[in-house]
């Protein structure tokens, strides 16, 4: 996109959220959109992370907690399954490993250069009581 | 039309309006309200933002995070905004200029407690007055966030802020956080509520009645800032639920004026100390010199339950 510096910017300003008309975005799947490129969900947060959410599928009771606290509208969701984390707009501030319920959690932070897989293989093992 | 939302699973369908890559802290609970209150409902939303967080960090040049209309005009305008563009929708409506008029359509206005308690709440008085059909969601972090963290009429008594702050000669703020849901309360809106995003359910239940409500509603939703609460971004949920297990944030919702009703009691009620505790603005508090205000904060919180219950009880 064009950037344009403070002084052109004309005052009072529109930003469009999608490049075609959508009648009601609430029907409308994030994946069937079309999204315009000044809609901030084709802008990356990435870089703001020291640590990351990681994921385990294995373990994960799709209770959606996680879904419905996350701050950057980055846990994905579809169909009441929680399908993964979306990295581009993740701040990585780690809500979703607090409130997640299961033992052990399905989501953990490691550090942000860590690979997911060698993440995943290290989990640590259920906790008993009073552990 | 209000979707039923019984549970987490259900509430999980639905397409967000918010988007990331919007620029508030990590942790933050007001994008935590605002995703709940896209969530809750599919009918189409003009919403409006005073100037604050939630404005600053969600419409930064040349990206907007917002998938519904709306609107950022100054520090006091939100309800001003949204009550014109209520006002002009029914007229077009009546004179039948409406592209879509049985779309169903909400209107919201979103301000910051700077913002609804201090600089905007005149106008905010007079669109209540008036009677517009919205609802106004004042994010009520307790403190002037944007501008580097200074008091508003909404920070409670002992939190260091940069304009009251902690040290040799004083213990932080020294004044009682404004009763703002009492003052909304006595200009007889037709529902005004408190809520905590925290407690989802709670709140999604309230939202959702305040968008049905036809009039002007007033919902304050307790929203924990990291950065000027000062605790660890992962800790927002967490605080959150000691803020309403201490009956610092009582939940809790007025009809006409009138009817209050208490909409959730803790099982086991905390301290205030276990509140204060857990946040970097009262440390201060835990000096020998300082004890006082710890006893004098219990004693308002339990004076306050007190006053809501027999509210309550009185149905006056
Ligand atoms: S770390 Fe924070 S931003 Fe990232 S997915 Fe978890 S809750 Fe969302
Ligand atoms: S909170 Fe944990 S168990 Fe629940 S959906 Fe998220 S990852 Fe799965």
């Amino acid at each position: 996109m064009q950037k344009v510096g403070w002084d052109e910017v004309s005052a009072g300003t529109i930003l469009d959220s999608f490049s075609q008309e959508v009648d009601n975005s609430a029907l409308v799947r994030p994946e069937d959109r079309p999204y315009a490129d000044t809609n901030s969900y084709t802008a990356s947060v990435a870089d703001w992370r020291v640590l990351k959410p990681v994921y385990n599928r294995d373990i994960c009771i799709d209770c959606q907690n996680c879904w419905v606290f996350c701050p950057d509208t980055s846990i994905i969701s579809r169909d009441k399954k929680m399908i993964g984390i979306d990295y581009d707009h993740c701040k990585g501030c780690g809500v979703c490993v607090e409130v997640c319920p299961t033992n052990p959690k399905s989501l953990l932070m490691f550090a942000e250069q860590d690979d997911n897989e060698e993440a995943l293989s290290q989990w640590p093992e259920k906790k008993k009581k009073g552990e | 039309m209000s979707k039923t939302i019984k549970n987490l699973k259900q509430f999980s369908t639905a397409n967000e309006r918010f988007e990331g890559a919007h620029l508030l802290c990590p942790g933050c609970a007001h994008s935590m309200i605002v995703r709940e209150l896209m969530n809750c409902t599919e009918d189409n939303l003009v919403l409006s933002t005073n100037t604050g967080c939630l404005e600053v960090s969600t419409a930064v040049y040349p990206y907007t995070s917002w998938d519904s209309s709306w609107i950022h005009i100054g520090f006091e305008n939100a309800a001003t905004a949204v009550a014109g563009a209520e006002a002009m929708y029914n007229a077009k409506k009546r004179k039948g200029t409406l592209p879509n008029p049985d779309a169903p359509v909400k209107f919201v206005a979103f301000g910051g407690d700077g913002s609804t308690y201090d600089i905007g709440f005149q106008w905010l008085s007079g669109a209540v007055e008036r009677g517009h059909d919205f609802t106004y969601i004042c994010l009520d972090n307790e403190v002037y966030a944007n501008t580097g963290g200074q008091r508003s009429s909404s920070t409670p008594i002992g939190a260091s802020t940069t304009t009251s702050p902690a040290g040799r000669v004083s213990y932080g703020e020294k004044k009682m956080k404004k009763d703002i849901v009492g003052i909304m309360g006595a200009h007889g809106a037709p529902y005004v509520a408190q809520v905590a995003p925290n407690k989802w359910k709670d709140m999604v239940k309230k939202l959702q009645k305040s968008l049905e409500t036809e009039g002007p509603c007033f919902i304050n939703a307790m929203s924990a800032c990291t950065t000027e609460w000062k605790f660890d971004p992962k800790d927002t949920i967490s605080v959150s639920d000691v803020a309403v297990d201490s009956l610092v944030f009582p939940l809790y919702e007025i009809i006409d004026g009138k009817e209050l009703n208490i909409t959730y009691r803790p099982k086991n009620i905390l301290p205030v100390r276990d509140y204060l505790g857990i946040q970097g603005r009262f440390k201060h508090l835990f000096k020998p010199e300082n004890q006082h205000v710890i006893e004098q904060w219990q004693k308002d919180v339990d004076a306050r339950w007190e006053y809501l219950q027999r509210r309550e009880e009185a149905r006056v």
